[in-house]
């Protein structure tokens, strides 16, 4: 009996088709094809072809003609390529800046009181809007003839300033704009991670004598750590990709003096100013180089986290 | 819980507090509220200067009905909405898949192709501009919705897979395990037990991903012009030549054009915040 049944599955292991007998190896790839085939096709293929672009000199429309490393000697050369990877610095870094202010607006939420819930929907308000409208208005904002900004330090005796009309005060004044949705976005994040902080640690912390600032740094900020770091993340890629705000902004002006690397790239490909797709490709190489650092760190990072689960 | 919560404060800590909290609002809002006030002033208003004062009469109804009836605004709108819902749909569809493919079985690649997704999902926009054009300019779907929206899906797909393949992580494999012991196939073991598991996955994904297109821009500059594609986010650039210098018709096309997200965020806040703060805890 015992011994029938047996080879009876033997018998039908030999004869279950292929896909049965192979099932658990071949379903998560059949899962995975059209992901992976659009992905590819649109993300990880363009970037190498990106790469081979920028050695050619290319309009869009007619024949390509191979021009080797021309395009980054010139980018080398270019004085606007610089002014753009400084404004990119300046970015990177104020952008950060996000960080500490959205702990800061969480600490001042984290209270129950009456409607503090609404209150915390609208101080993250500014991220759901697109940075097209942030874009016009803080442009309204900041009108040297009747902006608010103008008007407020008016009634005060000063300005007017017309802050994006001034090469020395554009680049902050889009990323003052940049940094209003950043911050409610890392204010929920650090909302969401003040939540999950443990009480028993703070009473045992609070019996030890700490409060205020010390509390703060050696109890919550470490616990913080997960909210810290997808608000790092998302605040070096925003940086990165700042391009609507200056676009709807100042258009790169003046004098170009508000360009950033995403900005010019795009000037530079596509706009009335010259379809140079191989410069414009170049100068997409030098910040996909710039992320490609950070990238490498995120994964790291996320690396580390996995092997430890 | 920190800081100290307020009702363990003295009487007075706690008024100041609470009148505090208003004041603070309207100063993080008030480039908002600036708009908002503008959108709803009369025509007479600014052109005899007073930008500042009360509206002298409630010039809302006007204002929006211009931006209503005499601007493609509403054209926008929907060639928004008919690429945000089917790049919502794809990405969300394709990602569930591939969440569950990453999630839930082990293989040598497992990691490296979940990594692939992650990294693609930071790379600049601009770094694709120009292959993705010209294969959008190929396949004849330049300045065409559904061109944006396959590109959107794609992308999309990266980041939507991190956030599914997390959250699959997440749930009891013991599940996953009796079903095998009973002998079901495993695409209905997707279908029967992972996916009904994943509701609260897919609603979050869906509104965050709805919003995120709603407001792209760069995209929509690169691969469509004009009003027959263009989302609302372009074609606000066309609305506000057309009205230029009228400031209350261009705080109220900005607002409506802000406005769908705005009420996605409102009528899905759990979803939405579930969503971008999956992560921030351990």
């Amino acid at each position: 009996m015992s011994t029938g049944s047996l080879a009876k599955s033997e018998y039908e292991t030999a004869n279950r088709s292929w896909y049965k007998r192979n099932e658990i190896s071949i379903t998560p790839w059949l899962f995975l094809a059209p992901a992976i085939l659009f992905f590819l096709v649109y993300v990880i293929i363009p970037i190498f072809q990106s790469f081979e672009i920028s050695l050619f000199a290319w309009d869009g429309l007619g024949a390509r003609e191979y021009i080797g490393t021309e395009n980054y000697v010139e980018l080398w050369d270019d004085p606007a390529f610089y002014t753009s990877l400084k404004n990119n610095l300046i970015w990177l870094i104020l952008y950060l800046l996000a960080i500490p202010a959205g702990l800061f607006i969480a600490l001042f939420l984290n209270q129950t009181v009456m409607g503090i819930r609404l209150y915390k929907s609208l101080f993250f308000f500014p991220f759901v809007i697109s940075q097209v409208v942030v874009g016009l208005v803080f442009t309204w904002f900041y009108d040297p003839t009747f902006g608010l900004l103008n008007t407020i330090i008016g009634s005060v005796g000063l300005g007017p300033i017309n802050v994006l009309g001034d090469p020395t005060y554009v680049t902050y004044g889009i990323i003052a704009a940049g940094l209003w949705p950043q911050t409610a976005y890392c204010m929920i994040l650090y909302l969401t991670g003040l939540n999950a902080v443990d009480p028993e640690q703070i009473e045992a912390a609070r019996l030890d004598g700490a409060k205020g600032w010390r509390m703060l740094w050696y109890v919550i900020v470490p616990q913080l750590k997960p909210a810290t770091f997808i608000a790092f993340v998302v605040t070096i890629v925003g940086a990165l990709r700042s391009f609507d705000l200056i676009s709807v902004m100042t258009n790169g002006g003046p004098f170009g003096e508000s360009r950033v690397l995403s900005f010019y790239m795009f000037e530079v490909a596509l706009s009335e100013y010259g379809f140079r797709m191989g410069y414009g490709a170049a100068i997409a190489v030098v910040l996909f180089f710039i992320m490609l650092f950070f990238i490498a760190y995120f994964l790291y990072s996320m690396y580390q986290d996995e092997r430890g689960r | 819980m920190f800081p100290t919560p307020i009702q363990k404060a003295p009487r007075s800590w706690q008024i100041t507090y609470q009148s505090f909290l208003p004041l603070a609002l309207i100063f993080w809002l008030l480039p908002l509220i600036a708009v908002a006030l503008f959108s709803i002033k009369p025509e007479g208003d600014f052109s005899g200067g007073n930008y500042w004062s009360m509206p002298s009469s409630f010039g809302g109804f006007e204002n929006y009905g211009r931006v209503f009836f005499e601007s493609d605004m509403p054209r926008y709108l929907l060639n928004s909405l008919l690429i945000t819902v089917p790049t919502a749909i794809g990405a969300v569809a394709l990602s569930c898949m591939a969440g569950f493919a990453l999630g839930i079985y082990k293989f040598k690649l497992n990691l490296w192709v979940f990594f692939l997704f992650v990294a693609g999902n930071f790379v600049p926009f601009q770094i694709l501009m120009v292959p993705v054009r010209d294969l959008t300019l190929d396949m004849g779907l330049y300045n065409t919705k559904t061109g944006l929206v396959l590109f959107h899906i794609a992308f999309q797909s990266g980041f939507c897979t991190l956030f599914m393949r997390n959250f699959i992580k997440g749930l009891p494999f013991a599940l996953i395990e009796a079903a095998r012991v009973e002998g079901i196939a495993e695409w209905k073991i997707f279908v029967y037990i992972v996916l009904p598991l994943m509701k609260p996955a897919i609603a979050a994904l869906s509104v965050l991903i709805f919003t995120f297109i709603w407001n792209d821009y760069f995209w929509a500059i690169v691969l469509t012009q004009g009003v027959d594609s263009q989302p609302v986010t372009a074609g606000i650039t066309s609305f506000n030549a057309q009205f230029r210098a009228a400031y209350h018709l261009m705080s109220a096309g900005a607002i409506v054009a802000a406005l769908p997200p705005v009420a996605m965020f409102f009528l899905m806040q759990k979803h939405f915040i579930a969503g971008l703060t999956l992560g921030a805890v351990k």
